[in-house]
């Protein structure tokens, strides 16, 4: 369902110019979990925030789903993370003065769900991720582990077909960490393709397949 | 996004700073309510004045010197125009057939003396018909009557503040008071009248035209007031006493003969600039309300980087981010455009009430151009803090701490 070729992104900086990704070409099958690996600073985020639609690539095509992002205009790609995309990040980013509930119908205010829906979807996925004790807390009521289950859940909420997780484990204890992989597993389970970012080994194992990213280009597993 | 989601959100954000919102609408509370404020006194002092020309009657002319334009404003008191003339106003009188009392009318301003106590009031120099005239009632004593102006006696009629700052409880009738360096005899004393657009027209008093003359020494009057026959011939009257002021003038018409509606003519102009002036004055004030929403909402935008790299991160466009953070702008303006309409209403009614000598008339459009007002000005301040979040990177936003 992911199909990069050549990727390359620079940043542009007062006086230089910065390469980050240095032609990454890979294929990611529909419902596979892949984890990406490599050092601190190789460009592993920089590599997920593309495939997220966050960002476009500097030069390379990228295939999602058979539509060449390149030729779609920031609306189309503000659809695109709303409908197919779920992100999960290392600090959670969860809007602080907000309720873990309407954290987590937060993407479905922008594809026009009503509010009996969202919140019907909502309990659902705090049940699924165990938290239905907690639905009315602050972020800054929860552990680091219950808000990253919050945020899974709303990256889950629009039944997106992608789940992309940078470093979901990296704020958390070991224990938690993985408690939150054994979550992962299941979404795997039910046919979402996940790839998450790590520079954890006993985490990354959870994934069916690795890669591994040195200093933009591509060290090993892709193809 | 729909809009009742979006206002949600926005309700939600404001509620959370309520301080601030509350601090930030209280400017354009006051723009409002001072606009609604200053209108109705506008409005209230144009209706004081349109219920005072109304009473003088439809009969009534009042002569002036000076050309004045209607478009214009109104000449009052003395000034380099040439001058009418107690002769001139006598003469009118004389000739013009279809008018029943020309009065010549003095005013200016003087000490006024009794038994060591003294009060700066008006002067009014006038002759018998005057009080009739004008509606002016004599409580105690008489007023000045014909012989009293032919033989220039010093009496005069006191208004009802004089008589009590200089009399006091005295009786006051057959009392010899100074006015200037003359001896003045009391014959009447005025009915109260009470206050008018914040002056006390019971502050006077009244002596008779002709020493009037003799104490400003000049006879320069102030105007004179005519006296029509019916209301169907106030043209007529217009067209005798031109022709005979204009042969007196050298054939110039340096002076200016008003009607009752002209007056309201005249008057009404001069009320809709100074309602104009306040408003635009007023207005100011809502906009730099508007200015502290800007401030506001910039220093909001700010602080929520990231909230708005979270929400474009799971699918918010450009435009749900604009119309978030404009919507939050406008509820801003909008309950602050409401807090000031009650403001303003209770200002204005507040005011009269404990001056009542200050009418005031609160409009019902000056309510609706002050809310629309109020709700433009959100809009208008609101877009570049807006417009700033909708193009915010959302990578960048998201790593923003
Ligand atoms: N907006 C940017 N401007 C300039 N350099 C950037 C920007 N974003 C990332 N980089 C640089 O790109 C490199 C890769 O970053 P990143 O993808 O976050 O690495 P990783 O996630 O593998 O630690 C880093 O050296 C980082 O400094
Ligand atoms: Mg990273």
């Amino acid at each position: 369902m992911v199909i990069l070729d050549d990727i390359r992104k620079s940043y542009i900086l007062p006086g230089r110019v910065v390469e980050v990704l240095k032609g990454i070409s890979l294929e990611i099958k529909k419902g596979e979990f892949l984890s990406i690996m490599g050092p601190s600073g190789s460009g592993k985020s920089t590599l997920l925030n593309l495939i997220g639609c966050l960002d476009r690539p500097t030069s390379g095509k990228y295939l999602l789903d058979g539509i060449d992002i390149n030729t779609l205009s920031d609306n189309d790609l503000a659809e695109i993370r709303n409908k197919k995309i779920g992100f999960v990040f290392q600090n959670f980013n969860l809007i602080p003065r907000l309720s873990a509930v309407k954290n987590i119908v937060l993407p479905l205010l922008y594809s026009g769900i009503p509010s009996e829906e969202r919140n019907k979807r909502a309990f659902e996925l705090l049940q699924k991720v165990s938290l239905s004790h907690r639905a009315n807390h602050l972020p800054s009521e929860l552990s680091g582990g219950e808000q990253q289950r919050v945020s899974i859940a709303r990256a889950l909420i629009n039944n997106p077909s992608l789940i992309l997780a940078d470093e979901p484990t990296g704020n958390l204890d070991s224990k938690t960490g993985h408690e939150i992989m054994d979550i992962f597993k299941s979404i795997h389970k039910e046919g979402a393709s996940i790839i998450m970012v790590t520079h954890e080994k006993s985490i990354s194992e959870h994934a069916e397949r690795i890669i591994t990213i040195k200093d933009g280009v591509c060290f090993s597993g892709c193809y | 996004m729909q809009i009742v989601e979006t206002i949600n959100i926005a309700k939600d954000s404001l509620f959370v700073n309520k301080i601030r919102s509350a601090l930030t609408m209280i400017g354009i509370i006051i723009g409002v309510g001072a606009v609604i404020l200053l209108v109705s006194i506008g409005e209230g002092a144009r209706r004081e004045i349109y219920k005072e020309l109304g009473e003088l009657g439809s009969n009534i002319l009042i002569v002036v010197p000076g050309k004045t334009s209607k478009e214009g404003g109104m000449h009052m008191g003395t000034s380099v125009v040439r001058k009418i003339t107690y002769e001139e106003a006598r003469f009118v009188e004389k000739r013009a057939k279809n008018i029943i009392h020309a009065v010549p009318v003095i005013v200016g301003t003087s000490w006024i003396k009794y038994k060591g106590k003294s009060r700066d009031t008006y002067i009014v120099g006038v002759t018998e018909p005057y009080f009739d005239i004008r509606n002016l009632k004599i409580e105690v004593g008489r007023g000045i009557n014909a012989s009293d102006v032919d033989s220039r006696q010093k009496v005069c009629v006191l208004g009802r503040t004089v008589k009590k700052e200089v009399i006091g409880d005295a009786n006051p009738l057959g009392a010899v008071v100074s006015i200037g360096d003359a001896k003045y005899r009391v014959i009447g004393i005025m009915a109260p009248k009470g206050m008018a657009l914040g002056f006390d027209i019971d502050d006077v008093v009244f002596i008779p035209t002709t020493s009037a003359m003799e104490l400003f020494d000049t006879d320069r009057l102030f105007n004179i007031t005519v006296k029509v026959r019916n209301a169907e011939l106030i043209d007529e009257a217009k067209k005798e006493i031109k022709g005979v002021l204009i042969r007196r003038h050298a054939n110039k018409e340096d002076f200016t003969i008003l009607s009752q509606d002209e007056m309201i003519a005249v008057m009404g102009k001069i009320l809709n600039i100074m309602t104009a002036v306040l408003a635009g004055i007023a207005a100011i004030s809502l906009v730099v309300g508007g200015i502290g929403i800007m401030n506001i909402m910039l220093v909001s935008v700010k602080e929520r980087t990231k909230e708005i790299g979270i929400r474009k991160a799971v699918g918010a466009k450009n435009r749900d981010i604009l119309l978030q953070f404009l919507v939050e702008s406008v509820i801003l303006s909008v309950i602050g455009g409401l807090g000031g309409i009650v403001f303003g209403i209770t200002l204005s009614v507040g005011l009269h009430y404990f001056f009542d000598f200050l009418p005031t008339h609160i409009t019902w459009w000056s309510v609706v151009i002050a809310f629309l007002f109020s709700g433009m000005i959100g809009v208008f301040f609101g877009v570049y803090p807006a417009r700033k979040a909708a193009l915010y990177d959302p990578i960048v936003a998201l790593r923003y701490e």
